[in-house]
């Protein structure tokens, strides 16, 4: 077998709460262990070693979307990542755009929640539902088609890869065209293409984007995000004439 | 200011707090959500297989109707469930799911014609018929007669909570994200809400209102290894506990899950088997037909936990660093099936395991999964002690799964649970009894209460480590409160937990001295309310001398229901005792609809209730006699649809049963 590696993890650190807290790096030494993710290695940190490490983690299964980070500097999910995959020297920071809680606790709830509510990303149906009866028919494929794109966990890896987010904050990102991407697809939702021009057919929408591949490239669920964003693009070029 | 008033507070953003907000919304009541994470991030995301109702679109699932539904819930939770509520669940479980449907669900379609589907480790081609192409399809799960776990891949948690988020969304449910109850406030019986944490500050804020409700999932992680969040510990059991008024049932009644990854806990749905997959032993060998020649790999979850188990103490487990293990073999469904209908489950293989489950096998164990035991309620949700208390989903015990839940009824419990327990909190929202009667000093006196904790916790000097404590709570569940139970090991449970819990009031948070995000003082004061829960579950498996469902004794192997044929109440009157107490009420034979009776796996131990044969004669001549409609025959044997509230009682079509619903 071969030997143990010592992991030299090093963290950004910053309290905001915290008054006089200036950001520093602060480097931990971890035992690697076999199948370990950064899950366990920071689990291990706060009980062993410090225990105010802030961070997140919920499902801790790659499902929830909680523990996003910069990784040696990419955007990727903490508790999926095994430290087999990485070298023996590791930097951890909170991601970008979004709020700070402490350390690598992020506050992306309000964030997605305000994306939300400005695309208004729910079915729009003015008809009364009748769940007495049988349900309105849909065709199969269509509808593994709506739930690739309905697999979005809003991490918020592709703002932080996003090059366009840097330049303009107001910019919807590959999370907010994709969700139009979804919905526009969606039968049950009655919104008309003009409706949908009116929330993304500017610059902080679909024609916004540079094409910079950041986010597909980070997407942690590997959604088509390009391929949908420029799909979007030419719909939206079409209503716009 | 630091008390906000609203009519309803609902605490928990998972499937089940979610859905409660949006019907007491709708009936025009206002509402505060507090949840831990952004409720997109609740557990009930991590749901995988499926949901059960029985739409019976799918060719397989032919003949299913509320009645196979009931039976198999009931048979499932081996007796021990509350029949009227598994009634009213299976009635409204149809209406859930076309609900979620029309709110966006993408929930995955029969198609027309051939195809191949594996059953029982062959190939079988299943036609499926022309009028239910694009209807909402089913897969097979274990425990139920019929396919009725209708699914979105394997995402669908995800898939239904994003809907039902979005949802609260358009209905502008007014969420408080990174907020943790802490105490409920209550006074004379009377419950009017609750204090909370702010996570990120640390400020104590406290909501009253008229109603409040729990919805904040199970106690997995009471254990060391679960499949559940990290945020699912129980803490609102612990509040309702807390109370000394409020009660628990059932805490006892733990799943284990059988095919849960090794070392690390993570689950792979029930969808594997249910779509065919097996399981298999250090050499290769297909071992369930052996033990459970009928149902093999899909026998009912609690049951092929104990025979994987068993086998492994046969010395047929793989050994490993980490413990015994078993093979999940899903090589056989193909690769393609598993790219489309298990992606989850191929994610996870790839990023936790480093293997390709299409060409590998996974090794799987049993590891804990569900908590059946909650607040205990009435089928109102309303707590049976605490007026105004009320809880819903995982968190309480309505009691639709007695002792062992069938997989997929979980979240389809969630949503049902939330479409009804609305309705009964704006019905008491709407009386003069729910005004709020409390004075601003005794809500100051809780805020300040729990303030002084926190402060204790943080200024005290050299006290014990919560860390330390919570991991030998969790090694003591694990070891001694399992899958298999015994008097010996469960009293040593017990006295440990106890001299823990006793230990716990003097932790000190170590090293870390913020009252704000603080990881470390939220880890001091979850874990002396875990200990708690944890002495709910391991006392009461200790005094229940039998074997239902899941609570498998070792020293007691057969099913009671002389005794036996009753739920566990747990409750805490004062801060100063070290253990529950424990009172048990009697579930009745006479007014069952189907008495108790056999099982059907492994070898008939039940030792029979006097009243068992005289209801099943009752049952079998109101049956005998009728020439009424299933309808008609239900209603005299176990009438329930007045207890529905009427939005809910009309009748679910489907393409076999067409009704005009009056
Ligand atoms: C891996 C896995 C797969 C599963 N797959 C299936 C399946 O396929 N089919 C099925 O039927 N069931 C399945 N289950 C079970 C099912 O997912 C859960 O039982 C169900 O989702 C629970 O939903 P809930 O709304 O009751 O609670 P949760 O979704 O757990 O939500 C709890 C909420 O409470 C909040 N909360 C907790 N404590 C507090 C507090 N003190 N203050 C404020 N907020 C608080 C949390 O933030 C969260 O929002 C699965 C479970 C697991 C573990």
């Amino acid at each position: 077998m071969s030997k143990e590696r010592v992991l030299k993890i090093s963290i950004l650190r910053y309290d905001p709460h915290v008054k006089g807290d200036k950001p520093r790096m602060e480097t931990f030494e971890v035992t690697e262990a076999p199948g370990m993710t950064l899950y366990i290695a920071l689990n291990d940190i706060r009980k062993h070693i410090d225990s105010s490490l802030k961070f997140d983690f919920v499902c801790r299964a790659g499902i929830c979307g909680s523990c996003s980070m910069l990784i040696n500097g990419k955007p990727a999910l903490a508790c999926s990542t095994l430290t087999a995959k990485l070298g023996e020297e590791i930097t951890l920071a909170p991601l970008p755009t979004f709020e700070l809680i402490g350390d690598l606790s992020i506050y992306t709830g309000n964030w997605m929640r305000g994306l939300n509510e400005r695309l208004s990303t729910w079915i729009h149906n003015e008809e009364k539902i009748d769940t007495d009866t049988l349900e309105e028919k849909m065709e199969p494929e269509l509808a593994e088609e709506i739930y690739e794109l309905d697999r979005c966990i809003e991490c918020g890896c592709c703002v932080a890869g996003c090059g366009t987010m840097q330049m303009n904050d107001n910019f919807l990102g590959a999370v907010g065209l994709n969700k139009i991407a979804r919905y526009q697809l969606d039968p049950r939702d009655k919104r008309s293409d003009e409706d949908y021009y009116e929330l993304v057919g500017d610059e902080d929408g679909v024609f916004g984007c540079m094409t910079l591949l950041g986010c597909e490239d980070v997407c942690p669920k590997n959604l088509p995000l390009q391929s949908k964003i420029a799909y979007l693009r030419r719909q939206m070029v079409k209503i716009g004439k | 200011m630091r008390i906000t008033y609203t009519d309803v507070l609902i605490i928990g953003g998972g499937l089940a707090g979610l859905r409660t907000a949006t019907g007491v919304k709708e009936r025009g009541f206002d509402t505060i959500l507090l949840t831990l994470v952004p409720p997109k991030r609740s557990h009930s995301a991590a749901a995988q297989g499926g949901m059960q109702a029985s739409l019976a679109n799918s060719v397989m699932g032919e003949g299913d109707n509320e009645d196979v539904h009931f039976e198999d819930t009931v048979k499932g939770s081996d007796w021990g469930a509350d029949q009227e509520v598994v009634r009213m669940f299976v009635n409204t479980a149809p209406k859930a799911i076309r609900e979620l449907a029309a709110w966006g669900v993408p929930w995955n379609r029969v198609k027309r014609g051939n195809r191949q589907a594996i059953i029982n480790a062959k190939s079988v081609t299943l036609t499926e018929k022309d009028e239910a192409h694009g209807l909402i399809t089913a897969r097979d799960f274990g425990g139920t007669k019929k396919w009725r776990t209708c699914y979105t891949s394997d995402g669908t948690g995800h898939a239904m909570l994003y809907a039902m988020d979005n949802k609260a969304h358009e209905d502008k449910i007014e969420i408080r994200e990174r907020r943790e109850a802490i105490a409920l406030i209550h006074e004379n019986g009377r419950c009017y809400g609750a204090v909370s944490r702010n996570l990120m500050t640390g400020e104590l804020h406290a909501y009253i209102a008229k109603a409040t409700c729990i919805a904040t999932g199970g106690y997995g992680r009471i254990y060391s290894v679960t499949t559940n969040a990290t945020i699912c510990q129980g803490i609102g059991q612990a509040l309702a506990l807390e109370t000394g008024v409020a009660t628990l049932g059932n805490m006892e009644a733990i799943q284990f899950h059988p095919t849960a990854i090794v070392p690390v806990g993570i689950l792979t749905t029930e969808g594997c088997r249910g779509d065919g997959g097996v399981l298999r032993d250090v050499d290769g060998y297909r071992f369930m037909p052996e033990y459970e020649p009928e149902k093999k790999e899909l026998a009912s979850r609690d049951v092929v936990s104990r025979r994987m188990t068993e086998h492994m103490r046969k010395g047929k487990g793989v050994k490993s660093r980490y413990g015994d293990h078993l093979w999940l073999d899903i090589t056989l469904l193909g690769r393609e099936h598993i790219e489309k209908n298990l992606r989850e489950v191929k994610d996870i293989c790839e990023n936790f395991l480093g293997i390709d489950p299409a060409k590998e096998w996974i090794p799987v164990r049993p590891t804990q999964h569900y908590s059946m035991g909650g607040i205990r309620t009435k089928y109102t949700g309303e707590s049976q002690t605490l007026k105004g208390l009320y809880s819903c989903g995982e968190a309480a015990c309505w009691d639709l799964h007695g002792f062992n839940r069938l997989g997929g009824n979980s979240v389809s419990e969630t949503v049902v649970s939330g479409m009804l327990v609305a309705e009964y909190i704006a019905d008491f929202c709407e009386k003069e009894e729910s005004n709020i009667d409390i004075s601003t000093k005794t809500i100051e006196k809780f805020i300040n209460q729990e303030q002084e904790k926190l402060e204790k916790l943080i200024h005290k000097d050299g006290g014990e480590d919560a860390f330390e404590i919570r991991e030998a709570m969790e090694k003591i569940m694990m070891d001694k409160v399992g899958i298999f139970r015994n008097g010996k090991d469960l009293q040593e449970a017990v006295n440990q937990l106890e001299e823990l819990l006793k230990r716990s009031k003097n932790i000190t948070v170590h090293r870390s001295q913020s009252l704000a995000a603080n990881p470390a003082l939220v880890n001091a004061y979850r874990t002396q309310k875990m200990l708690k829960v944890a002495l709910c579950v391991a006392y009461g498996a200790l005094l229940r001398t039998e074997s239902r469902g899941a609570h498998a004794r070792e020293d007691y192997k057969e099913r009671n229901d002389e005794k036996w044929l009753n739920r566990t109440i747990t409750s805490w009157r004062s801060e100063e005792q070290t253990l529950p107490d424990v009172e048990y009420e009697e579930i009745d034979i006479k007014s069952m609809e189907l008495p108790p009776g056999f099982r059907g796996y492994g070898k008939n131990l039940n030792i029979v209730h006097k009243d068992s044969e005289i209801r099943q004669k009752e049952v079998d001549e109101i049956r005998a006699k009728s020439s009424d409609n299933r309808f008609k025959i239900q209603e005299k044997l176990m009438p329930f649809r007045d207890k529905l509230p009427k939005k809910y009682r009309g009748k679910n079509e489907r393409l076999s049963e067409r009704f005009n619903n009056e």
